[in-house]
């Protein structure tokens, strides 16, 4: 899938002071940002940097369901669609949907329904959408945790905001966030989205192999990791809609007409 | 956010306004909104750049590998446009193959490079009816106020401008893309029978016919494209192109900063 | 924290809402027995309710919010007016100011026609009625509509009305604000322009302090005056 001609097969993905390819530690996240409300059309958006990975998501909604046979009378439907630009991956990707996009488009859905008050708005609509200009593995966790923030700004009802993260292994170690090299030449991988404050389980996908215990760590990496990205959206939201004495300056030299 | 029809009220208040000689914005007829340009935007690309202008906003990718020539084409790279109106960008653009807007939209700016010989395609032979570089420009629509079609030509300009061809295809240096020419396009509303310039989306929305217009660095017309099912005159053609042909050469200097 | 500054915070969806004996208004919820905020938005206290006011949002119709809309469809015996709400809202021609006979609806309105139209009812199903039928509801023909996010309409109105009066008074525009956040202007072009930048800054700028004053100033130096 991904194009690996240029790592050689014996490669080091953790060395003997635990530290990564990136300098990472067994634990660290990558460098995050994330900005709420940066599209005009859209209802609510975010725009998040994971690393190498740039997602930015949109929300629209609630609004008519369309087409009609898909309306649901007692509650709002969540439809998420993912998609990776052709330029977001390293061999060009022909646009349009692929069999990986519909997957992933279904899980996303399937989270955010578990925490959207979709019985506030029957028959309507709650479209999400992500879209990946640039891929650097866990795409599908920065869209999640970036759609929480757009649909947070979209004034959509919800229980609390959706955070997502990946924890695998790597050169038989346990490890957070696996980036690119490490998710293609690893051993495990395994994305889930949570629900913060009550800890419910709204994704979970697994693919490699790790034992019970390999598998509690990684969760209780990602489930702290869960924590510091939950910091991370609730500022994004606050710094968008933050009175500050910026503004007021801003404000008062505009207004010289 | 709201309707995407616009009302008899909005529509004879923007003729009115544009009969004054103004617009919604504060702009004059033939002012252009603000542009800003940001090149090597993606990492994963070869080349890149985000354009906005005004609220427009669009990402152009330049995927740039190695391939075989057409069998009918032997001594000439290979270029292929193509255009994502992604449904976040605008509640009007749905999921599917592309529209016929988006299939006009990248058809007109991949006329606008390969018959102006922007990139000379014969310039791409690395063994003649053997291995060619193959371009891939793919234009994602990101927030949509009007006008893609300049924006798209400026980002892909840019983007093929900032290009480089990766060297290790084919064991040597990264080089930059060879561009030769700077055509620019300027696209024109006619609303009644006062014409505007970069038009915003509710002048789209009532304008009786389109016209886009790339002039080159020499001033020379390299491009022409009419939509809409209204009509100009032919001293309407010739006024658009001799404002476009101004404008455009502002609109070049930020494209090549 | 004292009460003003609890007054403005912003409260984040799943944020617990402490209420210091007040029951649980709009925009929360309850779990567990403690209540938290279902919607980004500001905590506000009022009328023996904490609430969060929501910062955004698209317009949610209530019974008795007059509103603009525009017509988007019709059938024999009424209109289908859209009031920028995730639902469509049926006129029916019971519910105009004419004697609007079988199949001649289009003899009254127009698709594209705006209207100002009070919300009648919403049921349980969030089906909503509206009607055209009491004072001050009619078509609106000449002016111009701007679009604000409803959550900015309080502030465009103002304390008792203060801010939409001060915009008046300098435009000598009419104005009529509708609950969905779009908002008539009618008056000379010049005034539009200036009435439509204000409103503009009010939305840009809503959650500032001072706003009033700001705007002020910007309708002094437009119009050289202190106004009426």
């Amino acid at each position: 899938m991904e194009d690996i001609e240029h790592i050689p097969k014996e490669i080091q993905l953790v060395d003997a002071n635990g530290r990564r390819l990136d300098g990472r530690a067994l634990d660290e996240l990558r460098p995050i940002k994330i900005e709420a409300g940066v599209l005009k059309r859209a209802d609510g958006s975010a725009y998040m940097e994971w690393g190498g990975n740039r997602v930015l998501a949109a929300v629209y909604g609630p609004r008519e369901a369309h087409p009609r046979h898909l309306q649901n009378p007692s509650r709002a439907l969540v439809q998420c669609r993912y998609n990776m630009a052709p330029f977001s991956v390293s061999d060009r990707k022909r646009p349009g949907p692929d069999r990986r996009s519909v997957e992933i488009s279904k899980v996303t859905s399937e989270a955010f329904s578990a925490v959207v008050f979709t019985e506030y708005f029957p028959r309507t609509s709650v479209d999400v959408f992500i879209e990946v200009l640039q891929a650097d593995a866990g795409t599908r966790c920065a869209g999640i945790t970036a759609a929480s923030v757009a649909l947070a700004d979209a004034g959509i009802p919800m229980r609390d905001l959706v955070v997502a993260c990946a924890s695998g292994k790597i050169a038989g170690q346990v490890a957070l966030d696996l980036n690119k090299e490490e998710d293609n030449f690893g051993d495990a991988d395994c994305p889930v989205a949570i629900v913060p404050r009550t800890g419910e389980i709204v994704l979970l996908q697994m693919d490699g192999h790790l034992t019970e215990d390999e598998f509690d760590r990684a969760m209780r990496l990602s489930m702290d990791a869960g924590k510091r990205l939950y910091e991370m959206q609730k500022d994004a939201l606050r710094r968008r809609y933050a009175v500050s004495a910026l503004d007021q300056e801003a404000l008062g030299a505009g207004v010289t007409a | 956010m709201s309707n995407e029809v616009i009302s008899e009220l909005m529509r004879e208040h923007i003729v009115k306004l544009v009969a004054s000689g103004k617009r919604g914005d504060g702009r004059g007829l033939e002012e252009v909104r603000s542009l800003t340009i940001e090149k090597n935007y993606i990492q994963t690309a070869e080349g890149s750049a985000r354009v906005r202008l005004g609220n427009t906003d669009v990402l152009v990718g330049v995927k740039i590998s190695t391939g075989e020539p057409y069998a009918d084409t032997p001594n000439s790279g290979v270029l292929t446009t193509s255009c994502e109106l992604v449904p976040m960008a605008s509640p009007t653009f749905e999921s599917g193959p592309p529209s016929p807007t988006a299939i006009e939209l990248a058809r007109v700016v991949d006329r606008g490079i390969r018959e102006t010989k922007t990139v000379d395609m014969a310039k791409l032979v690395i063994t003649p009816g053997e291995k060619v570089w193959v371009l891939f420009i793919d234009i994602h629509a990101l927030d949509y106020d009007g006008n893609l079609f300049d924006a798209a030509s400026y980002g892909t300009l840019a983007a093929l401008s900032s290009a480089k061809m990766p060297g290790a295809k084919i064991g040597g240096a990264d080089q930059p893309l060879p561009v030769d020419h700077w055509p620019v396009s300027i696209t024109a509303a006619k609303i009644r029978d006062k014409i505007v310039f970069d038009p915003q989306l509710d002048e789209e929305k009532i304008a009786d016919a389109r016209l886009t217009v790339a002039t080159d660095e020499n001033g020379d017309i390299r491009a022409m494209q009419k939509g809409l099912s209204g009509s100009f005159s032919y001293d309407d053609v010739r006024y658009v192109i001799s404002t476009a042909r101004r404008l455009g050469n502002g609109i070049r200097g930020i494209i090549q900063a | 924290m004292d009460r003003s500054e609890r007054q403005r915070q912003v409260v984040i969806p799943g944020d617990l809402i402490e209420t210091h004996g007040l029951k649980p208004g709009e925009g929360t919820y309850v779990d567990g027995g403690k209540v938290y905020a279902a919607q980004l938005g500001i905590r506000s206290e009022q009328g023996g309710f904490v609430d969060v006011i929501p910062l955004g949002g698209r317009y949610i119709p209530r019974a008795g919010d007059e509103v603009i809309g525009q017509v988007e469809d019709m059938g024999p015996s009424h209109w289908l007016i859209d009031i920028n709400a995730p639902y469509p809202a049926p006129l029916h021609a019971t519910e105009s100011p004419w004697r609007v006979e079988f199949g001649e609806t289009s003899q009254y309105l127009a698709i594209g026609d705006a209207v100002v139209v009070k919300v009648l009812q919403v049921d349980e199903t969030k089906r909503v009625q509206v009607t055209m039928r009491d004072r001050g509801l009619h078509r609106l023909t000449g002016g111009q509509i701007v679009e604000v996010s409803p959550s900015k309409v309080p502030r465009v109105i103002g304390k008792g009305g203060s801010m939409i009066t001060t915009i008046k008074n300098y435009t000598k525009c009419q104005a009529f604000v509708g609950q969905n956040g779009r908002i008539w202007l009618d008056g000379a072009m010049e005034d539009l322009v200036h009435a439509s930048r204000a409103i503009r800054m009010i939305e840009e700028h809503a959650q500032a302090l001072g706003l009033t004053e700001t705007v002020k100033a910007y309708l002094e130096g437009a119009y050289g005056h202190t106004g009426a």
